[in-house]
């Protein structure tokens, strides 16, 4: 029993860190349409700011104080990437709207690129991030059942994300227009919606949640320079299972392979688990080619 | 949205073959290697591969070669390894060189990619000449250069620990055999730790051999494996596997985790409220180089087993880390393969030098029985399979993400890459 909820407790920790990487890719990819491949790299850079943040704490600041760079670090993370993607949007991505298979390319090379300027800047080795004195340790509930402050609190991250997200998107001006833009640019734009200006936004605030996932994830991962990598594939399949578009559809899809996947992982091996995990994905995509949540719009574009 | 659809299944059968191929670490990052070799070689531009075709020896230089990965997923490691070959090779120079005659590195970026490393090695035996290589990390880009080497009658030193059952005529094998790692590390621990293992590895050649290896030694030493997992490359998360390991008790883990992995394994072992006090763990891929990017307080009080530490004490070591450091910066930290590396082209040189020769066969028949003082203790050079005697090590992490030794063989052990001394490991070379 008390393995059971421990395992349902990762669970719900490894869809929490999927639902956090994945938000920002459901705002560029599912709403936007872009394929970003260099999404994973705006994670990175998250991770990157957490530690220097760190590093500024730890050498200018007295140490009683250093707790509070996780705050610092978690701010920062989101508006540093977000500008990163802010630039990238101005420079690039702006080309390639309904080129999808333009824009896979293009960021992939982006991804490269950014990997490499991280070697460049940081070194190939990972580099560490201390984790807040008040994360360390785990809530004791009984001899096995352990809940790690730290999973706690990335579901919290991701949950605050979540409602941050949705807010943005239903209750407010800059969230209709978004809305509005994806649906139908041209009659947007001729309503007066400035597209441009809605496109870049958005792009920015998708990077920056992604920024706020790498920051996260200091705690429990690798920080390098290809940290993203190990999150691309999953993140994506994240949005893809929910159904593009979806912002709800992005959190069961990160329930569905975050859960799913431990209790394979348990029942077999790591590799194993992975193997069916996408078994079962490919098996859902054949039944519901459009995710868990499809969108339905009256679009005409296909 | 059909056609985003169309697309969304395509990014979804790319994802899954990088996924699947258990490399998404390195399929993605093999291609960022031009810019990294680029600066390589600018930095090594006299080398010179552009006058590619020149004889080895012409003038008054030898051209060797250096092949480790300088991008993608294992440039982590390798970088240093190559650091630390150049340093050595700078050190022979300036001490008048082989055989009268000044060192010339080329070096070649693998790229964390077995096609790009047999490519290379092509490149440096046939284009550059060069008289010997220096290489290699991963098991399998050994053996992906191994025929190239063999064909050409080419040399290669290889400075890694590794999991044994090869030997083969043009390799010198630097780094530890199993029998100089494994095996006596799992001693060790069945003695003071106690008998039930779990195995825990990267799912590749290494850790399964290297299992497949520990699990025939346990069941003569009357141990239990209680629990064997292997995880894809770039795994992240642990909380599965841990949760396995608290259920099955074990008395100590045997890691064969590599690269980022270790860094995910060993911070969420430390949230899941487990210290090597309860559970010991046993590492054969973390050395010091790899403990600052985990951090040491994760780390702190695990084990390891190597030839080597940055805190050996020898005379040599102190020489070799002080160079070290001078050369590439105080924050530079040297580890086993580091060493082995440094050694590597010193054991050459005294072949070169005592067969008055660069050529491959004469070099390999004065090989055998040469010392080396190195900073690990004297390595000797066994003539029958190529491999180093060497001392062995297991060292206790602190604080400072230094390595202490806490216990060491008296003095160097034999290498048997095929264990054919241990009665147990009978039928294990044939697999």
């Amino acid at each position: 029993m008390e393995l059971f909820l421990m395992q349902l407790f990762n669970g719900i920790s490894v869809s929490s860190i999927l639902l956090l990487a994945a938000l920002g890719l459901a705002i560029t990819f599912g709403l936007m349409g872009v394929i970003n491949m260099a999404h994973g790299e705006f994670i990175m850079i998250g991770a990157y700011t957490a530690y220097v943040v760190q590093n500024f704490f730890k050498k200018y600041l007295p140490a009683s104080v250093f707790d509070s760079y996780c705050i610092v670090a978690i701010l920062l993370s989101f508006l540093v990437a977000g500008f990163c993607g802010l630039i990238l949007e101005k420079l690039i991505i702006r080309k390639l709207y309904g080129r999808a298979a333009d824009s896979l390319l293009v960021t992939w090379g982006i991804s490269l690129i950014l990997q490499q300027g991280a070697r460049s800047i940081f070194g190939s080795p990972n580099v560490g991030v201390e984790a807040p004195s008040f994360l360390e340790n785990s809530l004791k509930i009984s001899g096995m059942l352990a809940l790690p402050y730290k999973r706690l609190f990335i579901l919290l991250i991701a949950v605050i994300c979540l409602l941050g997200v949705y807010a943005l998107m239903f209750k407010t001006r800059q969230g209709r227009n978004i809305r509005a833009v994806m649906q139908n640019r041209n009659m947007a734009a001729s309503l007066g919606v400035n597209t441009s200006r809605v496109d870049a936004s958005t792009f920015a605030i998708g990077s920056g949640l992604a920024g706020l996932a790498g920051c996260a994830l200091t705690w429990i991962g690798a920080i390098g320079p290809t940290l993203g990598t190990n999150y691309i594939v999953d993140t994506f399949m994240t949005v893809v299972v929910g159904g593009a578009g979806s912002i709800i559809g992005s959190v069961f899809g990160a329930g569905f392979i975050g859960v799913g996947e431990t209790a394979f992982e348990f029942m077999t091996t790591a590799s194993m688990g992975k193997v069916l995990i996408f078994v079962c994905v490919i098996i859902l995509l054949q039944f519901r080619p459009k995710g868990i949540f499809a969108v339905h719009t009256r679009s005409l574009e296909d | 949205m059909k056609k985003m659809n169309r697309v969304a299944s395509a990014v979804m059968a790319v994802a899954m073959a990088f996924s699947l191929a258990g490399c998404s670490g390195g399929a993605m990052s093999e291609v960022s290697g031009s810019s990294a070799s680029a600066e390589t070689e600018s930095k090594t531009s006299e080398s010179g591969s552009e006058q590619a075709s020149t004889p080895e020896s012409s003038g008054d230089t030898i051209k060797v070669g250096i092949l480790h990965s300088l991008s993608g997923t294992m440039a982590i490691s390798e970088t240093s390894v190559k650091d630390a070959e150049l340093l050595a090779i700078k050190e022979i120079n300036e001490a008048g060189g082989v055989l009268g005659k000044q060192l010339e590195p080329v070096v070649e970026d693998g790229a964390s990619d077995n096609a790009t490393f047999k490519e290379k090695a092509e490149k440096l035996l046939l284009n550059d000449k060069v008289a010997t290589v220096f290489g290699c990390w991963t098991s399998a880009s050994r053996k992906a250069v191994l025929p190239t080497f063999e064909s050409n009658n080419g040399l290669l030193w290889y400075p890694v620990q590794y999991e044994g059952m090869e030997s083969s005529p043009n390799i010198f094998y630097v780094g530890a055999a199993p029998n100089q790692q494994i095996v006596p590390a799992i001693e060790y621990m069945s003695e003071n730790y106690g008998k039930k293992v779990f195995l825990l590895g990267s799912d590749y050649v290494f850790p399964r051999t290297a299992n497949e290896i520990v699990k025939k030694q346990a069941e003569a030493l009357g141990m239990e494996v209680v629990g064997e997992e292997y995880t894809p490359m770039g795994h992240t998360d642990y909380t599965t596997i841990i949760s396995k390991i608290q259920q099955a008790q074990p008395d100590f883990i045997f890691n064969t985790l590599n690269g980022d992995s270790n860094v995910a394994f060993f911070k969420q072992y430390k949230d899941a409220g487990l210290t090597p006090d309860q559970i010991q763990t046993l590492s054969v891929s973390i050395a010091e180089e790899e403990v600052a990017g985990i951090g040491a307080s994760y780390l702190e009080g695990h084990l390891t087993a190597w030839n080597y530490y940055e805190t050996t004490d020898t005379p040599e070591n102190e020489k070799f880390v002080e160079a070290y450091k001078a050369e590439y910066g105080e924050d530079r930290v040297t580890d086993d393969p580091i060493e082995a590396g440094y050694d590597a082209v010193y054991l050459w040189a005294k072949a070169v030098e005592k067969a008055g020769s660069i050529d491959v066969d004469k070099v390999k028949e004065a090989a055998g029985g040469i010392e080396f003082s190195a900073p690990e203790g004297t390595i000797t050079i066994d003539g029958d399979n190529q491999h180093m005697y060497k001392p062995v090590r297991i060292g206790k992490i602190n604080a400072d993400g230094l390595i202490d030794e806490v216990w060491s063989t008296d003095e160097a052990v034999k290498p048997d890459p095929y264990l054919s001394t241990y009665e147990w490991a009978s039928g294990l070379s044939t697999q």
